[in-house]
């Protein structure tokens, strides 16, 4: 406890790397899921690879992506974009699939009726389709987000700072305060992105608490 | 005016929807397109908005054909209406009814003020307006589908069983009110069901389909009744067809007879009738009742309320009905404003039915060809 009263300044920078390293792939990697989530949808000879192809780069161990990366990219092995492209692979990786089943579940008659009502397929998009399927897609944000705060700490292997460093630390001093204090921060990350995805979502889904017919 | 000029519809694979069809639903009017499942009556419908292509043959509104339209301009010109009203579930009342008019471009302003006015027109109360879908029942869910389509004001509705998804009870209710609007609207609608009885109640004119999507016959309700073309078209129609289709002959002059009335409060001494009608201060009938069964004064929950009231100047159905239905069997007629006139017997009624005229056939040679 005296070690993270030392410390708060420290650990509080290395969360504020580890909330930028984390969401703003979740970011990208929705703004990426969504027309390849679409894709999968529209023409329905891409749905399974898509999906089974997305899902694949999921199993790539991060680590090695982290090291791989700068080779493909052609960056600094100590650049931060190495962690944030790798993590906006994990993202769209879980996001595609998700994103082409909510709009999958998106009812027929409501599509039909939008399109027999003259809505032009861009505008059935973005009027119809995409509100209807923020439930299921902010469900799977929320696996995404709990998923990127976790595998990001793997980055401190390579020494991208973010919380991750407090294990890679402990561990090197066999001092278990930082690690205690650094899973107690991811922990408390991971909530807030939850409870930030929640709260949007509820926002934009104001039909979904309407009551049932009286 | 819509017009199918040799429409069909084949799907890859070989399976005909649509056999060349030619068909013309007139301005201002409602055409009923029925048929048993597989008929093809969805396929037409959605081949006029051109949800779905035709293979060959040309539809065309008002001259033009569709084919040269552009789809979104064609569709936000046409209403349409389907089974579970297709309401946008994550919109209110107010943006769904208002959805083709912001599509075209109105102001908020305006479309609101348009979608209060159909709120009104359909009989939705004002504090649905900021409800979602899910919070209304069946019924006022398609009342919110029809103001829906009519809301930019189309001179063409396009409806697919629009009324099937609910209870026989409002189901009615729509089709009264749906009528109703037509009749203040005059709009020229394409409609489809598989409910025969639907459509000899809408249609001004009913095209019966059978499965393969040819057309088999396309008369006016009364004439379909009476002339079904072949024994498919017959077997659709139904069994009481006959009787049914007293519903489109008008009821001439009848006989009636006066009734001696009574009024709840009053005894029933010196009435020498078995049956004796109840009336109320407007000479409104409320029910029947058996003189010599009651002593003392006439309650409410004495009268016999089984007998059906018609209307002096309504169809031959109802008068019949009125006499088949009442326990003196006198059936009780009324006028326009729902008071006494007189009541009538069964056979008063079959009289005039025998001598009323049968619609016309145009060609004995082929009795369900359409009259021209």
């Amino acid at each position: 406890m005296t070690w993270f009263l030392d410390h708060v300044q420290d650990v509080l920078d290395l969360a504020v790397q580890h909330v930028y390293l984390a969401g703003l792939p979740l970011v990208i990697g929705l703004l990426l899921a969504l027309p390849l989530g679409w894709l999968a949808r529209r023409y329905p000879g891409l749905y399974t690879p898509f999906t089974a192809g997305f899902g694949l780069l999921y199993t790539i161990p991060s680590l090695a992506l982290f090291i791989l990366l700068p080779g493909i990219l052609g960056t600094r092995i100590l650049d931060r974009s190495n962690v944030l492209v790798a993590m906006t692979v994990y993202t769209v990786a879980l996001l595609v699939r998700t994103v082409a089943d909510a709009l999958g579940a998106v009812p027929d008659d409501v599509k039909q009726a939008a399109t027999a009502m003259g809505f032009t397929r861009f505008r059935r998009f973005f009027a119809v389709e995409l509100p209807l399927a923020v439930p299921v897609i902010a469900a799977g944000m929320r696996v995404a987000a709990v998923s990127n705060v976790s595998i990001v700490s793997v980055a401190a292997v390579i020494g991208i700072p973010q919380l991750g460093l407090l294990f890679t630390d402990g561990f090197a001093r066999s001092f278990y305060d930082p690690i205690v204090v650094g899973l107690a921060a991811c922990f408390v990350l991971a909530l807030a992105f939850d409870l930030v995805i929640l709260a949007v979502a509820r926002l934009l889904t104001p039909w979904q608490r309407a009551g049932g017919a009286s | 005016m819509i017009v199918f000029d040799g429409v069909t519809k084949r799907y890859p694979g070989g399976t005909v929807a649509v056999d060349n069809l030619s068909l013309v639903a007139p301005n201002g009017k409602i055409t009923v397109l029925v048929g048993p499942s597989g008929c093809g009556k969805t396929t037409s419908l959605r081949m006029v908005n051109r949800m779905i292509r035709p293979t060959s043959g040309t539809i065309t509104l008002d001259g033009r054909d569709t084919a040269r339209m552009k789809e979104s301009d064609l569709r936000r010109g046409m209403g349409y209406v389907i089974q579970h009203a297709g309401l946008f579930p994550h919109r209110t009342v107010l943006e769904n009814i208002g959805t083709v008019p912001r599509l075209l471009g109105w102001d908020r302003r305006r479309t609101d003020a348009r979608a209060h006015e159909l709120m009104e027109q359909v009989g939705l109360d004002e504090v649905f307006a900021s409800r979602y879908p899910s919070q209304l029942s069946g019924g006022q869910q398609q009342r919110v589908g029809v103001a829906r389509a009519l809301a930019a004001d189309p001179p063409v509705l396009l409806m697919d069983e629009p009324f099937s998804a609910v209870d026989p009870v409002v189901r009615e209710q729509l089709q009264d009110e749906f009528l109703r609007l037509q009749d203040e609207l005059g709009k020229t609608i394409l409609f489809v069901t598989h409910d025969i009885d639907e459509a000899i109640k809408l249609g001004d004119q009913i095209a019966v389909l059978r499965v393969g999507g040819v057309l088999a016959q396309l008369a006016d309700p009364a004439y379909l009744l009476n002339h079904p073309v072949d024994d498919f078209v017959a077997d659709f129609v139904g069994r009481d067809r006959g009787y049914r289709a007293l519903s489109f002959q008008p009821t001439p002059r009848l006989p009636l007879r006066p009734e001696r009335t009574l009024l709840i409060g009053e005894t029933t001494q010196g009435v020498a009738q078995d049956w004796a009608l109840v009336v109320d201060d407007a000479n409104h009938p409320l029910g029947w009742v058996e003189p010599r069964r009651v002593t003392g004064e006439i309650r409410s929950e004495m009268l016999h309320r089984g007998g059906t009231v018609a209307r002096a100047s309504g169809p031959l159905r109802g008068a019949l009905d009125a006499a088949l239905s009442s326990p003196s069997r006198r059936g009780v007629i009324v006028d326009d404003s729902g008071s006494l006139v007189g009541t009538v017997q069964a056979h008063e009624v079959l009289n005039a039915i025998e001598e009323a005229a049968r619609p016309e056939v145009a060609d004995p040679t082929n009795p369900g060809a359409p009259a021209r």
